[in-house]
């Protein structure tokens, strides 16, 4: 319970961005993105589509190549550049200490395994072996994002969107990343499914001391959920900062455009 | 505790011709532990901005604000984050929480995020809003579909639960019927008596009076007209 607290107290960054730099031909991806991620942050990027936030994020999680810069982690052995690994080890640290959340519940599920397999293949992967134990957890895992044990032997076909997305948040915790990325997680669900996965999030980050990097170009989820805001526009990061701040006194004509443009409800 | 000096502030409207608009100059002030501080002058004078800029989410142009030990105007959002959940409580006029969250959690939450056990928080959370008069029927209900009153009541059991060393109060009691604006009257009186360093905006005289040791008037930081 305080992990937060401790990992505070530690002056390491867990993931250090520097010069990341991604283009299509001569169209710009994300050009020159530095930032410091702390363990136990939560940071938001935000921007319109097409501003280069969901590039970066690939980038920075190893799905793409950038043309230069460096992703550093704070791994087991100190700190590494993860744009410079073999693709064997980066792979092995995507699947222990780091997690993707899909907008789409389709790209980061097996829909044709059981809800319980979708957990345990995940666990057999970083080495658990013992069936009992691997059952067990999944089945804790599947009530601490609220699916009914009864369900855990049906497949993710048979699941409500928001189902599938709380699933698919158990299959990436599961193994006790330190680090998860997330692309517009509440994306496509309902108003009210919304909210249950934010306070379902926030739990989760709050209790395992999770540091957090969420894509989206909802203002009020990163209200919300992140600490941290950074505003992307056409591949630049145009202001970054502590997110009450940037959402309610922001300092940069497009961030003002933005958070002025958000329907009052 | 909190020491604010030289502090300006303007804002700059890029999307309404780039308009400059100077809000504050050289405001000082500081306030003391045990101490309450209350900030007047009229309707638009700064008093929120002032709170805001307290608070970390509105940046100061210059200028410096201590709160224990750390500058807001110069620190890094996670030092901001951390002087949020340890040091420095804030009631806003406003309840802003995840809907669909239990009023219990919402104000369980602050010690939550301390570490402190959920059964422990949770005792504490329901002890105060019983204090509040929150009846215990709406703890498991959303605090979004009640009235007001009594989010303003939610609110300030959610700023209460953690013994913050500093706290920032606006409005506290608008709102409230005679019965729990004395509740939170008391509230502040012994968060004073067990050191908080209190800024707060009170409309209500009578409340300001009782509970403010001195009052700062905004208009002397406002920006004089060239």
């Amino acid at each position: 319970m305080t992990m937060t607290l401790q990992n505070l107290a530690k002056d390491q960054p867990l993931l250090s961005v520097q010069g990341l730099s991604k283009s299509y031909g001569t169209r710009i991806g994300c050009a020159d993105i530095s930032f410091d991620l702390f363990p136990g942050e939560v940071m938001g990027i935000v921007g319109e589509s097409g501003s280069g936030k969901s590039t970066l994020l690939s980038c920075m999680a190893g799905h793409m190549a950038p043309d230069a810069g460096r992703v550093i982690f704070d791994t087991a052995s100190g700190p590494r550049d993860t744009v410079q690994m073999a693709e064997a080890e980066r792979r092995r640290m995507a699947r222990t200490d780091w997690a993707f959340v899909h907008q789409n519940p389709r790209d980061g599920l097996r829909m044709g395994v059981s809800a319980g397999g979708n957990v345990g293949e995940r666990l057999m992967a970083v080495g658990a072996r013992h069936y009992g134990d691997i059952r067990d957890t999944a089945t804790d895992w599947l009530g601490r994002v609220e699916i009914a044990a009864d369900r855990i032997d049906d497949r993710p076909r048979a699941f409500s969107g928001g189902m599938q997305q709380r699933l698919q948040i158990a299959r990436n915790l599961v193994t006790g990343p330190r680090l998860v990325f997330m692309d517009e997680p509440t994306g496509g669900l309902d108003v009210s499914v919304q909210a249950r996965l934010l306070d379902l999030l926030r739990g989760l980050v709050r209790e395992m001391g999770l540091s957090a990097i969420i894509v989206t170009h909802d203002l009020a989820v990163v209200r919300l959920l992140a600490d941290r805001l950074m505003v992307m526009k056409d591949g630049h990061v145009v202001e970054q900062g502590l997110t009450d701040q940037v959402l309610d006194d922001p300092q940069h004509a497009y961030t003002q455009l933005l958070v002025s443009s958000v329907l009052q409800v | 505790m909190i020491e604010i000096g030289n502090l300006c502030k303007s804002f700059t409207l890029h999307n309404q011709g780039s308009a400059v608009i100077p809000v504050m100059q050289n405001a000082q002030l500081s306030v003391a532990a045990g101490e309450c501080v209350g900030l007047i002058g009229a309707s638009g004078a700064g008093k929120s901005t002032l709170m805001r800029m307290v608070w970390g989410n509105y940046l100061a142009s210059s200028g410096f604000i201590r709160v224990g030990d750390l500058d807001v105007a110069q620190a890094a959002p996670r030092q901001i984050i951390a002087l949020r959940r340890e040091t420095l409580g804030y009631v806003s006029q406003f309840l802003r929480v995840v809907p669909r969250v239990a009023t219990l959690d919402v104000v369980a939450e602050p010690l939550l995020a301390l570490g402190v056990c959920a059964d422990a928080a949770r005792a504490r959370a329901a002890e105060l809003l019983a204090r509040l008069n929150i009846p215990q029927r709406l703890w498991a209900l959303s605090p979004t579909t009640f009235s007001g009153g009594e989010q303003q009541r939610v609110n300030i059991a959610r700023g209460f639960a953690h013994s913050y060393p500093a706290l920032l109060l606006d409005e506290p009691t608008a709102s409230l019927d005679a019965a729990n604006r004395e509740v939170v009257l008391a509230l502040i009186e012994e968060a004073k008596a067990r050191g908080a360093a209190i800024l707060g905006i009170f409309h209500d005289e009578a409340a300001r009076d009782r509970v403010c040791d001195r009052v700062a008037d905004v208009r002397d930081f406002a920006v004089q007209a060239a």
